[in-house]
């Protein structure tokens, strides 16, 4: 890796990383979800560096446009039923803190001593590619996913409607 | 350190703070967002191996777990907003009627 590519990585990495501990940590919960939103797109650039052109568009509609919506909306409903901002702070911080290095130190000690090697070589994916993956070895699961994003479109709308009419 | 350790790493760490976050969060809707922490780890490493790999596959499967975190989160902000309504206060350690 180019001197400039390892600069992009890290600064990547330094975006998601602080954009996903002001996630857990803040103290205002619209300003996590926006710190979510910053993670997410940062996670499509990385997504783009690693030449999943497709993917990253994907991520910044399905992702950082939908579920960053569908979360801000849910946190403006429910701030008016509970009559006030929601409270945001969270507690036993020292042991989940423990737990989380714990988990940490695991995968990055597994993955540190792995042995990966990568071709020279790879060819691009392009989103023709994908398209083709979907429609042909994968288009069982595409199907059933189509009539899964239905049930929880219906699931959802029937789980928060008001019981009155 | 390779391109793809990097990645790798840095999705450890991103699964190991969307840990802290569930643990700590109270509210439901924070322990939702801490969920697509994890989720986004995971996703971060699919591609990282569909790169070493190559081949669609790595990222037909990202791209399903995108749509079943999408799912997940309709449904989930769904149940928070009838939690919301009923009890007035979406913190998860207050619903506790079905514990035995």
């Amino acid at each position: 890796m180019s001197t400039l590519e390892i600069l992009g990585l890290s600064i990547l990495a330094l975006v998601i990383l602080g954009g996903a501990l002001g996630t857990v940590l803040s103290k205002n919960l619209v300003h996590s979800v926006l710190y979510l939103a910053l993670v997410l797109v940062a996670t499509a650039g990385l997504y783009a560096r690693l030449s999943a052109g497709f993917l990253a568009g994907a991520q910044v509609l399905l992702y950082a446009g939908g579920v960053v919506t569908l979360a801000i909306f849910a946190v403006m409903l429910s701030a008016r039923m509970e009559g006030g901002p929601i409270p945001n702070e969270s507690g036993k911080r020292a042991r989940a803190a423990l737990v989380a290095l714990a988990v940490a130190g695991l995968l990055s000690g597994v993955l540190l001593q792995a042995q990966i090697t990568v071709p020279a070589s790879v060819p691009v994916v392009d989103a023709a590619e994908i398209g083709r993956s979907f429609l042909g070895e994968y288009v069982l699961p595409f199907e059933v996913l189509s009539v899964l994003l239905v049930a929880a479109m219906i699931g959802a709308i029937a789980i928060a409607r008001r019981e009155d009419p | 350190m390779s391109e793809i350790h990097f990645c790798l790493l840095l999705a450890a760490l991103l699964f190991a703070i969307g840990v802290f976050g569930l643990l700590t969060r109270r509210n439901a809707i924070g322990i939702l967002l801490s969920v697509e922490l994890m989720a986004n780890a995971v996703n971060i490493n699919l591609v990282a191996f569909s790169r070493v790999h190559g081949g669609a596959t790595g990222q037909v499967f990202a791209l399903f777990a995108i749509a079943l975190t999408v799912a997940e989160v309709a449904v989930g902000l769904a149940l928070v907003i009838l939690l919301a309504r009923t009890r007035k206060s979406i913190d998860v350690t207050q619903a506790r009627d079905m514990h035995g």
